[in-house]
């Protein structure tokens, strides 16, 4: 996917190189490219019009008329330019200056409200050393209430709640009295799952925020929403005034336009993201890694970021060390491997990787978790000297090794050869670089993108 | 000229024994509620407009162009947009449509309810008993919707219903579940949290089967379609039903949410290739959105849709009718 948009535009703009300048018409054939992207990603139809008409203008500028591949530079411009449109300041949640903070959560039925709460929770109790409460004001949804106690229990964020037979806004009300009489620093408000055009309960959550005055609203969005983001936002935003949106079940494939589309419409930023069902899967948001998901071009920072949780501080200057002085043994690349293990099921972390959305690549995948017993195997096969320096294993050591580890001397090979890639590669990310499509299809063996220069 | 339950459901020899059970209570109940129904359409309708001739009054290009918008602002996605357009366009310059308003309108919906209708069967509930799997990914209204039709089945038709909360993941489901299984009348299967799927499939079914009952409807947790493990467990408690009673699960519905944009084709093929999935629920569309991803869904997969969901409450539940769907997919 990573290539999609950048293949077809170079496919569209192939004849401009021939020409010497970007024209009109390659610019409009360049913007019809960038609207279907835009529109697979879900991101409102409006908004992909009013955006591609400043892009255009950009476009028609001076940066791209010079440029060596203009179908790459207006990848980079679009980039660019959602990036910025996405981002912005303020995008920080308020805090009370004193008594507790109050957060008040909104959205429509089944958006991840309940489960976003909890983590959010969890996120300002864990990052922020919080104590954090919560008000069960979903009355409605049959067992909604049982549902925030037990997640609550989980995180360790006290639950404040009356049953379902009270009026939501008297719950709201009552929590944050005893939020305050026990001093709690946050207290997040559930409401129930509602419809943007029911005029009840858009007034009902109207009278809990007016009653509880939040410090902070956040709108929960869905990260698969289509072209209803809008009007939903346009609604919620005139009703409950939010402040921010929680993007949620971002782990799942869908592009994620309905973020641009809220953000475009409402300026209002996008505070956080919510990117699995355990309560730890919670984060900032990222408005660039969020551009490039929606232009289909992966989220390589989060896999980055998902690694460096694994590794503790202290091991990573030791491989940072190892790496710069070019000491990174095979030793040490079994250790790294488990950690990558750790992290998840490949499948998901390859998933985040640019050109690996495909669900055919995916398949692949859970083919490497054997590759991964098999590397294992010979690593374990091979005496620690052979570790250290795999420049030995020749011949006989070559077949030592395979037969210790149940493999074929082509496969030692292999794994050297590989390893001998992936430690130029962690050589050129620790100097601070990103690594390009090219190095991370070879580092998983996944067959390398060709790059063929269109005449 | 809706679809009705009678066509929705296929209750194989069941339909002429309890139908005629309670005719009378069924005929006025169903009255009651057709004339509530119509009320809240009435009102809805008061609100929306239907897409009028006068979208067609002239046409040229710019018509197109609207209709187009129209439709992407459905959600029907731009490749679906774009075959429905061309067709009809083409129909019209070529002098198949007339080039009138009324005619190209007319045209447009049965262009539209032809795409929706793609692959179109009744809900499979002939067996004894007929089991039910549903099935999607998470917050898409699967638990809601198994309430709404257990409580259908029981009022419309007489039958016995036996859920099975499979769903052992997400906190509180099963009480969830419960409360549905309450309100319709039904049976509740249950099995500890973090329990296999698989086993409370099991015992819902051997439940079903020592108490007769007719149908049995097997909940599961929500899940995202990128998860390989969790799809490869959907499949494994739909091998466990089967294995149990052959032919079962004899209808498997993948709930979508009208809100959803194009991953919903995505979602739809993934889930189909883990479970073979015969339908889709449409839910939520008491909203704003039109859910024209089942055109797609319907048009690429052909995966119909059986059945919509309108609301949270019991009777918020309509079978699924190709021509309605498409005259308020471009309802204002």
């Amino acid at each position: 996917m990573f290539d999609q948009l950048s293949d077809r535009l170079q496919a569209t703009l192939s004849e401009v190189r021939s020409r010497g300048k970007l024209n009109e018409s390659d610019v409009d054939a360049a913007m019809r490219e960038i609207r279907l992207a835009l529109l697979e990603a879900d991101v409102n139809f409006k908004v992909v019009k009013s955006f591609t008409r400043t892009l255009k203008e950009r476009c028609l500028g001076e940066e791209v008329l010079g440029s060596l591949d203009p179908g790459q530079q207006v990848v980079k411009i679009v980039n660019e330019e959602l990036t910025g449109l996405m981002g912005g300041t303020g995008s920080e949640l308020a805090m009370s200056a004193s008594g507790p903070t109050v957060i008040l959560m909104a959205g429509l039925q089944g958006s991840g409200k309940t489960t976003a709460c909890a983590k959010l929770a969890r996120f300002l109790g864990e990052n922020g050393k919080k104590d954090v409460a919560l008000a069960a004001c979903d009355v409605y949804r049959p067992a909604a209430v049982d549902q925030l106690v037990t997640v609550g229990k989980r995180v360790g964020a006290h639950v404040y709640e009356q049953g379902t037979d009270a009026d939501p806004v008297e719950i709201a009300a009552w929590a944050l009295d005893r939020a305050r009489e026990e001093r709690r620093d946050v207290l997040i408000v559930d409401t129930a799952g509602r419809l943007h055009i029911d005029q009840d309960l858009m007034d009902e959550l109207a009278r809990i925020r007016k009653r509880v005055k939040p410090h902070d609203v956040l709108l929960v969005v869905d990260a698969m929403t289509g072209q209803d983001a809008v009007g939903v936002a346009e609604s919620f935003a005139e009703a409950a005034e939010f402040d921010g949106v929680v993007m949620t079940k971002l782990d799942g494939d869908a592009r994620g336009g309905a973020a641009l589309s809220v953000k475009a419409v409402t300026g209002k930023p996008i505070l956080f993201a919510s990117t699995g069902e355990k309560l730890e899967a919670f984060d900032r948001f990222h408005p660039d890694r969020m551009a490039s998901r929606i232009l289909g071009m992966g989220d390589v920072l989060s896999l980055i970021e998902k690694a460096e949780q694994q590794i503790d501080e202290r091991q990573a200057q030791e491989l940072e060390q190892k790496l710069r002085k070019n000491q990174f043994t095979l030793e040490d690349f079994l250790q790294q491997l488990k950690q990558v293990r750790r992290m998840g099921p490949l499948s998901g972390i390859l998933g985040m990787l640019p050109g690996m959305g495909a669900m055919k690549q995916l398949k692949n995948a859970n083919v490497d978790e054997t590759e991964l017993d098999r590397v294992e195997a010979i690593i374990l096969s091979m005496t620690p000297e052979e570790r250290v320096n795999p420049g030995l294993i020749k011949g006989s050591r070559r077949k030592r090794i395979a037969n210790g580890s149940g493999t074929r001397p082509q496969n030692v090979n292999q794994l050297i050869k590989q390893f001998d890639q992936m430690r130029k590669l962690m050589r050129h990310m620790a100097s601070g670089k990103m690594p390009d499509a090219q190095q991370l299809a070879q580092m998983t063996g996944a067959a390398p993108r060709p790059r063929v220069r269109r005449r | 000229m809706a679809t009705s339950w009678q066509e929705i459901f296929d209750l194989g020899s069941r339909a002429s024994a309890n139908g005629s059970a309670a005719p009378e209570d069924a005929e006025k109940r169903r009255g009651v509620f057709r004339r509530l129904r119509e009320s809240l359409a009435k009102s809805r309708k008061a609100l929306s407009e239907e897409i009028s001739a006068s979208f067609f009054d002239r046409i040229d290009e710019e018509t197109w162009e609207r209709l187009e918008e129209a439709l992407i602002l459905a959600d029907a996605g731009a490749p679906t947009t774009a075959k429905i357009v061309e067709r009809l366009e083409h129909e019209v310059e070529g002098g198949a449509v007339a080039a009138d308003g009324e005619a190209v309108r007319a045209r447009l919906i049965e262009i539209l309810a032809e795409v929706a209708a793609t692959g179109r069967a009744p809900i499979d509930l002939s067996a004894s008993p007929a089991v039910l799997l549903m099935v999607g990914v998470n917050g898409t209204g699967k638990t809601t919707t198994i309430g709404k039709v257990a409580w259908h089945l029981s009022r419309e038709f007489g039958l016995s219903v036996v859920l099975g909360a499979a769903d052992t993941y997400r906190a509180a489901a099963a009480e969830q579940l419960a409360e549905w299984a309450d309100r319709a009348g039904a049976e509740l299967v249950r099995g500890a949290e973090g329990s296999d799927p698989g086993a409370v499939a099991f015992d819902a079914i051997e439940t079903a089967q020592a108490r007769g009952a007719d149908v049995v409807i097997v909940d599961t947790a929500g899940r995202l379609h990128t998860q390989g493990g969790l799809m490869d467990e959907l499949a494994k408690v739909r091998r466990v039903i089967a294995k149990q009673l052959p032919g079962a699960p004899h209808e498997t519905l993948l709930s979508i949410d009208a809100t959803t944009g194009q991953n919903g084709l995505r979602q739809a093929r993934i889930f189909a290739e883990a479970v073979e999935v015969d339908g889709v629920v449409l839910t939520k569309l008491d909203g704003t959105a039109k859910g024209g991803i089942v055109l797609a869904i319907a048009g690429e997969l052909g995966i119909p849709v059986k059945l919509i969901g309108v609301g949270e409450t019991l009777e918020d539940l309509r079978p699924f009718d190709p021509t309605d769907f498409a005259n308020a997919l471009l309802a204002e």
